[in-house]
Parts: C-alpha cells; sequence; structure tokens
C-alpha cells in the first residue's frame, strides 16, 4: 500500500535535484530526450493512479469500518439490496473516460519517441549484444569498441542525437541505461533501433535487461557522454593502430600462439577474432569483463588466470598459463593504450 | 434440499488394509476426491516453489553475494515461476472447481469422470516430470541440472545451441503434458456447466462461482492450445532439424514471444477469474448482502475472457514492435482495466449496507481487494507503453505481477481454504490459527512485494543472480529478503492449522456461515452422491429462500 506513495517522493525527489540522483539508475532522474519525454507521460499516469488509489482505497476502508458488524448486532439480515443500473453505469462511463485519457497521453509520446528520424548530424552506433559482453561499431568513424559507448552531448540549440542499431549475435538481450532512454531488446535475426541525445557530460549506468544465459547479471552497460571535442580526440585515437612496443614482444608472442586470437582483435596484427571484445585499445577503457571489474592490472591478470573468479560462467575460458606467461602477456595488454 | 443420506447397505468389512484406502485415491473417479488430490498436490508444490523462491531471496539479500552459483540461481527462478505457475496455482484453482462445481449446481459429479482423473494425473505427472529434470537434465553425462532458461523460455535461449543437454526438453515436455491436463479439465468444467445443472438453474440462476469457471476454461481451451503447439514445434526445433525460433536458419525468436505470450496473458486471467469466484461466493456471506449487480458481474467476466485475448503483446513492448502495434496493445491493455474495476466496485457495493463479520476467509477477501487495487494500478501504469520501456523485465513487473499473484491470488485461495475447510473435512478450523495466520501473511507480503517496486524504479532488473552496490538498491533487497521468513512462518501456521483442525477441529456441520448455495445444503463432508435428492431451486440463493419463506429471491429476480 505504501509504495504508491514512496514512488511519487520518488519522482518528486527526482524532479526538485537531479544531480544527486537517489541512485545512477534511477528512472526519474531522466538526462536525455527520450527518458524524458517518457518521464513525462509517467507522471501524468501516476498523478491519475494515485488519485483512483486515493478515492477507491478511501471508500473501501470506509465501508469496511462503517459497515462491520457490531457487538450489539440485533441478529437481524441487513436490507437485501441486488443492484443498480444507474450506479453500474457510472461507474463503467468514469472509468472509461479515464482510459481514453490514458490512451491519447500515451500515444503522444510513443509517436515523439519512436518516430523521429535521425537528423544529418545523428551519430550511428551498431550495439551488438553476445553472451555477456557488449560490442560498439561506429560505421561512420571506423571504430570498433566494447562494453564502453562513448557519445557526443547533445545541445539543445544543434542537437546531435546517437541512434543505435540492436543487433544480436547470440540470444536475446537488452538495451537500457534508465536515465537515457527506456530498453529496447537485442534479438538475434530482428533488428531494432533506439536513439539517445545527453543533454550533460557524464558516465550513465545500465545493464542488459532481457535474461541472456548464466551470466546476464555482469552484463553491465556504461555510457560516456562526452563534449564534442572530448568525443572527437576520443574518435581520433581509437582509430589509430595497436602501439607495438618491442619491451612486450613476449607477451605478444603468447597471445598470437596461443587461442586468444581466435576470439580476440589486435588492429595490425595476426589476431582477427570476433567472437570476444576487440582489444586494439583495451587500457583506453575503464572496466574489463562487461563492467564487472575495473580495469587494473590485477584484475586484468586475474580475468587472463582465472575468468570464472570474476564472471562464473563467462565464455572466456582460462588458457592454463604459467606465471611468467601471464606477467608477459599482462604486461602485453597494459601496453594497448 | 436436505442433508439426508442414504444408508450402505450393512455388508461393508470392518477395517480394510492400507493398501485399499491408497488405491482407492489412486483409482478414483470422484470429483471431490480428484479435487482434493489436486489441492495437496498443489500444497507439495507450493512448499518446494517456496523454498525455491527463499533461497532465491537469501541469494539477493545483499550486493555481490554468493549463497548460490549463477547457475543455480538461475534454475532456481526458472522452477519457481514454472512450479507456481503450473504446478500450484492451476491446479489448487482446478482443485477447488472440481470440488465445488457440481454441489454448487446441484449435479453428482463432473460430467466426464474418468476424463477428470485422466486430466489430473496427466497434470501431476508433469509436475514430477519437471522435477525429474533434476535428476535426468544431463543425460548420461553425469551431474544432473534442472531447466534454467527462464519460465518464458524465450527463444534461442533453449534451442540446443544454448541449452545442452536434456533440462529444456524436461520443461517442455511437462509443460506439454500438464497442459493437457489443463485441457481435459476445462472441457470437463464448460460441460459440466452447460449440461450437469440441477432443476430450475439456469444460466442466470447459477452462482457466480461458476459463471467465473466457466469463462476460465473457455480461456483455458483457447490459450493452452498455442502454449501446447509452441512445445511441440520447440521439440521439432531440438530434434527433428526444424527451424520456426532458430534465429541462425531464418527462423523467429519473436514468434516464440507471440506464442508464449498469446497464452502467457490470457493466463493471468485463467489465473485470477477463480480467485474473483471464490471472493464472490465470500464477501456476499460475511456481508451478509446478495453479489451487488450479479448481472453486471456476469457481463464484466465475459468481457475480462474476450479482451484477455488480445493484449498479450504489452509483454512484448521492449522488442520493437511499430508505433502501431504498441498503441493498440495499449488500447486494449487499458480497455481491461475497465471490467476489471467494475468487479471491484460491484464487491465494494456488496460490502456497503451490509454487516461484515471478520472471519478468517473474509479478512483474506478485504485484503485482497485492498491488494487488488493496487495491482491494477501498477498494471496501468505498465501498460501506457513509454512507462514500460522503464518498467519492463525490472524488478517494479516482478512486483507488480506478484501483487497479482499473491496479493491476488492467493489471498482469495486462502480465503477459499477457510471458508470451505468445514464443508471438506466436516470439522472447523481454528479461528486463532486463522487469524495468525492472516496478520503474519500480511505482514511479510507487504515487506516483500511493497519494497520491491522501488529497486525496479530505480533500474534493476530482473533475473539477476548479483547485482553492483551503490545502485541504491541494496536497502530494499535487505527488506525483500526479510519479508519472505514471514511469509514462510505464516506458511507453516496455516499447514499447521490445516492438521490441527483435521485431527482435533470441532465438528462444523452442514452450514457454518449460514450460507446460501447448494453445497451447504448436504453434508459435511459431503456423500459421494453429493444429494440425496436432486435439488430443485428458484433463485440464486436457494438456502436463503429456503431460511426465509416469507422473504425468498426469487421474488425479485
Amino acid at each position: 500500500m505504501s509504495q504508491l506513495l514512496v514512488l511519487i517522493c520518488g519522482a518528486g525527489i527526482a524532479f526538485a535535484d537531479p544531480t544527486p540522483p537517489l541512485s545512477p539508475t534511477n528512472i526519474f532522474a531522466p538526462a536525455s530526450t527520450p527518458a524524458k519525454s517518457i518521464f513525462g507521460l509517467s507522471l501524468f499516469v501516476l498523478a491519475v493512479t494515485g488519485a483512483i488509489f486515493l478515492v477507491v482505497f478511501t471508500l473501501l476502508l470506509y465501508a469496511v469500518l462503517k459497515f462491520r458488524k457490531r457487538a450489539n448486532d440485533d441478529g437481524r439480515e441487513p436490507p437485501q439490496v441486488y443492484g443498480s443500473n444507474q450506479v453500474e453505469l457510472a461507474w463503467t462511463i468514469i472509468p472509461i473516460l479515464i482510459v481514453v485519457a490514458l490512451v491519447m497521453a500515451t500515444a503522444r509520446v510513443i509517436a515523439v519517441v519512436q518516430k523521429a528520424s535521425p537528423p544529418g548530424n545523428a551519430i550511428v552506433v551498431t550495439a551488438i549484444g553476445h553472451q555477456f559482453w557488449w560490442e560498439y561499431r561506429y560505421p561512420g568513424l571506423g571504430v570498433v569498441t566494447a562494453n564502453e559507448l562513448h557519445i557526443p552531448v547533445s545541445d539543445p540549440v544543434h542537437p546531435a542525437p546517437t541512434f543505435i542499431h540492436l543487433l544480436s549475435a547470440d540470444t536475446d538481450h537488452s538495451f537500457w541505461v534508465p536515465r537515457l532512454a527506456g530498453k529496447t531488446d537485442l534479438i538475434p535475426n530482428h533488428p531494432n533501433t533506439m536513439w539517445i541525445d545527453s543533454v550533460a557530460t557524464g558516465v550513465y549506468l545500465g545493464q542488459c535487461a532481457q535474461y541472456c544465459g548464466t551470466q546476464h547479471a555482469k552484463m553491465l552497460l556504461r555510457v560516456y557522454v562526452q563534449s564534442k571535442d572530448e568525443f572527437d580526440r576520443w574518435i581520433e585515437q581509437q582509430r589509430q593502430p595497436a602501439s607495438v612496443n618491442e619491451a612486450v614482444s613476449q607477451g605478444q608472442r603468447i597471445f598470437e600462439t596461443t587461442a586468444c586470437i581466435n576470439c580476440h582483435r589486435v588492429s595490425g596484427t595476426v589476431a582477427d577474432g570476433r567472437f570476444g571484445p576487440d582489444l586494439t585499445h583495451l587500457m583506453s577503457r575503464d572496466t574489463i569483463a562487461a563492467g564487472a571489474a575495473p580495469n587494473t592490472p590485477e584484475n586484468l591478470r586475474l580475468w587472463i588466470r582465472n575468468p570464472n573468479a570474476i564472471k562464473p560462467g563467462s565464455l572466456m575460458p582460462a588458457m592454463q598459463l604459467s606465471e611468467q606467461q601471464l606477467d608477459a602477456l599482462t604486461a602485453y595488454l597494459e601496453t594497448l593504450r | 434440499m436436505s442433508t439426508e443420506s442414504i444408508a450402505w447397505p450393512s455388508t461393508t468389512v470392518g477395517s480394510r488394509p492400507f493398501v485399499d484406502h491408497v488405491h482407492e485415491w489412486i483409482a478414483t473417479v470422484d470429483h471431490k476426491r480428484l479435487g482434493l488430490l489436486y489441492i495437496g498436490f498443489a500444497l507439495m508444490f507450493l512448499m518446494i516453489a517456496g523454498m525455491e523462491a527463499l533461497i532465491i531471496r537469501i541469494q539477493l539479500i545483499r550486493p555481490h553475494n554468493d549463497f548460490v552459483s549463477p547457475q543455480v540461481f538461475n534454475r532456481l527462478f526458472t522452477m519457481h515461476g514454472t512450479t507456481m505457475i503450473f504446478f500450484v496455482i492451476m491446479p489448487v484453482l482446478f482443485g477447488f472447481a472440481n470440488y465445488l462445481i457440481p454441489l454448487m449446481i446441484g449435479a453428482r459429479d463432473m460430467a466426464f469422470p474418468r476424463l477428470n482423473a485422466f486430466s489430473f494425473w496427466m497434470t501431476a505427472f508433469g509436475g514430477l516430470l519437471l522435477y525429474f529434470s533434476v535428476l535426468g537434465g544431463n543425460g548420461l553425462y553425469g551431474a544432473g541440472s534442472a531447466p534454467d532458461v527462464g519460465w518464458f523460455a524465450y527463444a534461442p535461449l533453449t534451442s540446443q545451441t544454448f541449452s545442452i543437454g536434456h533440462s529444456t526438453d524436461f520443461w517442455t515436455l511437462a509443460l506439454l503434458v500438464s497442459g493437457f491436463g489443463s485441457i481435459g479439465t476445462a472441457i470437463n468444467i464448460i460441460a459440466t456447466v452447460l449440461c450437469m445443472r440441477c432443476p430450475g438453474m439456469t444460466l442466470a440462476k447459477m452462482p457466480l462461482f461458476a459463471w467465473l469457471n466457466l469463462v476460465m476454461a473457455g480461456l483455458v481451451v483457447l490459450a493452452v492450445s498455442p502454449l501446447t503447439a509452441a512445445q511441440i514445434m520447440l521439440v521439432i526445433d531440438r530434434y527433428l532439424g526444424g527451424h520456426f525460433f532458430d534465429t541462425q536458419a531464418g527462423g523467429s525468436a519473436v514468434i516464440w514471444m507471440h506464442f508464449f505470450w498469446v497464452f502467457g496473458h490470457p493466463e493471468v486471467y485463467i489465473l485470477v477469474l477463480p480467485a474473483f469466484a471464490f471472493a464472490s461466493e465470500i464477501i456476499p456471506v460475511f456481508s451478509r448482502k446478495p453479489i451487488f449487480g450479479y448481472s453486471v458481474m456476469v457481463g464484466a467476466t465475459i468481457a475480462i475472457g474476450f479482451i484477455s485475448m488480445s493484449v498479450w503483446a504489452h509483454h512484448m513492448f521492449t522488442v520493437g514492435m511499430n508505433a502501431a502495434a504498441n498503441t493498440f496493445f495499449v488500447i486494449s491493455t487499458m480497455a481491461i482495466a475497465v471490467p476489471t474495476g467494475i468487479k471491484i466496485f460491484n464487491w465494494l457495493a456488496t460490502m456497503w449496507g451490509g454487516k461484515i463479520e471478520f472471519k478468517t476467509p473474509m479478512l483474506f477477501c478485504i485484503a485482497f481487494l485492498f491488494q487488488f487495487l493496487i495491482a491494477g494500478l501498477t498494471g496501468i501504469m505498465q501498460g501506457a507503453a513509454p512507462f514500460d520501456w522503464h518498467l519492463g523485465n525490472s524488478y517494479f513487473v516482478v512486483a507488480h505481477f506478484h501483487y497479482v499473484i499473491v496479493g491476488g491470488i492467493l489471498f482469495c485461495v486462502f480465503g477459499a481454504f477457510y471458508y470451505w475447510f468445514p464443508k471438506m473435512t466436516g470439522k472447523m478450523y481454528s479461528e486463532t490459527l486463522g487469524k495468525l495466520h492472516f496478520w503474519i501473511f500480511i505482514v511479510g507480503f507487504h515487506l516483500t512485494f511493497d519494497f520491491m517496486h522501488i529497486p525496479g524504479l530505480l533500474g534493476m532488473p530482473r533475473r539477476i543472480y548479483t547485482y553492483e552496490p551503490g545502485r541504491g538498491w541494496d536497502t530494499w533487497n535487505f527488506i525483500v529478503t526479510i519479508g519472505v521468513f514471514f511469509q514462510a512462518a505464516a506458511i507453516l501456521v496455516f499447514l499447521g492449522n490445516l492438521l490441527w483442525s483435521y485431527f482435533r477441529g470441532k465438528a462444523a456441520g452442514s452450514d457454518p456461515w449460514d450460507a446460501w448455495t447448494l453445497e451447504w445444503s448436504t453434508n459435511s463432508p459431503p456423500p459421494a452422491y453429493n444429494f440425496a435428492v436432486i435439488p430443485v431451486v428458484r433463485s440464486r440463493r436457494p438456502l436463503w429462500d429456503l431460511k426465509h419463506p416469507d422473504d425468498p429471491d426469487w421474488k425479485y429476480e
């Protein structure tokens, strides 16, 4: 019974002060046009359902308290009332009117969000869901990366939305970054599209919202909204070929002579796998294992030694490397900036 | 109409061996015994699926907990959902329908007693098959496993590529087999209600209980059939080289979703209409008034039946349907709120001006009214498609449907247990224990499912075995888990009450509630033939007419 109140309060808090949100994934702290459209509709729906709740709750409570059998009851049956057509008509027509209002408000927002078409300067990204990580490709910009999506901030005067084509390499997934937009599923053999346009820079969190297998829980989403300059610098850096460093050639040899290259790609080398994340600029990312752990040398080494220690059920196999091999391989990966 | 009984010939043997009793129960075609078998079967699975829920909640009590592995967690939520829907709620409702419909319409049994037994045993076999997966899931390869594809088993996670071993096959076959059982029982209910009513009982004079179960049975026939078809298609995909849902060979994952939800949403009404049926019998008796607006209630039920067949894709607002399709399902989803609201208003009007007695069955039904109101309103929130782009597949939807199934349906089921326990056993339950059960359960229910909405609003998706700290979800999940322990304690009180009352309860008599429908006119428990003389009725409340010859109902209907 109390959750409606909490819900409305939550909305109020978010409305009054969106900077320190209750949670980095609060749906009532929108920071992007589609999320704000949804937020507007949800306030309307909450107001209508809240009002219905108050009226019916009060009536129910009144009936239960007022018409309870008293201690001094005379034992006679109360008047037997069978119904009333006028009353029935009233509580049929009023709900119908409320429903019509709700449907119209909803249909408007569906159209606003779903029928938007990309302007000329829109960034287009292809997001591909994998068990249990995200692949991002920027077809127009020649960039491929994983798990951390970078997009430019959108200026209200010169909007620069990002349109995301959603594909899946295996099972169903769902892209949900609550502060930026509602979720849209990634379904194999069923391409989808969504769009976001954050008005404030920062990191926005989310995670896969459609059960996709063992490690569904640790398929986390990170969206980096950057200023135009920062974003351009990031793109420029991502387009560079992988760095080559003689000092770590031993680690590179281990990487290129084990099964690593079956799944991973490092541009300009023999490693050209597509099954796992592109590692060309691995060290430009804050996290590894789809956001499951910070990208530190210790975590990276642990991840290579035993992926199950961080993400049990991950599809990356433990390669059974010796301690020296692990050190050399980690050192090599640390140079992929 | 009387409590007289037919004397057995005095040639019966004094005591019979235990196996004779077992054999009688296994071979029975009596609707009352089959009803009790359904109910006992459901209670057994309630324990199992409840334990699964408890383990799920212990795992989620804090972030990065490792009480169970992700693999085990995924099996637990799959088994919990599948068991609760198909082997707890459906059987318990079928059990009450089986037991009560012939008694309420003045018949001596269901229309097809042998089909009735067949259907029960199919359902029972399906439940055992589902749990045999724990042993047989991986075939000959060692450790067994239970299904882990979620209760709606979205393609292509169920394909052989992603689901090796036999766990998905056990899930498929369990639902296929129990689906035949459900369809059999549904046909039986339809035939019984349409053909077996006693003289004088026109369709317009049936208890609402019979009407609601009639519409429920119609929905079962329409909705379970596509599920059964989809299961067969899945078996063809997995073993006979089919590609219905094989996305890598041009199949469609979305088609599975349509098949599943064209079953799945009517299923919600299959479960809730019998719960409405309990409320529609209990609320009038404990308010001492006839149901308000009988014909409107019947009309609203039929309207719910029809509209419920057109709302299924509101489970699919996030799969990328176009704006027109989304809008259509918004309209149909919002529309179903109207007849459902009418029902709540009619129950409210039934209590209005009455003399409400707060016996345990009525307490559960009153709580149902409040909780179902909230469940309906959170349903409207999710019916607004853009809002659902956030709420769908989050913990908000988990809280919503548990509000429907526990706060709505299970509360009515508990009400029904207490209300008809005296009829079924001849013993009166303990009112003290009943009220204790109610109050502990309502505390646990609200701790768990009120607070479960909030992490959903804060971005927590369902079906995750663990979660990151720092998302504002920790406190809520802790409270939710604490509530589960209250619910578990209440269930123990409930079972204790059933057992204690069965062995130690006072004799209840044939009509302990001073009620008005035909089941209260025969002995408690009713004899095998139900009625020594087939009753003749003139109104919807035949026992009211009998008790108030000066002011009978048939003068006003």
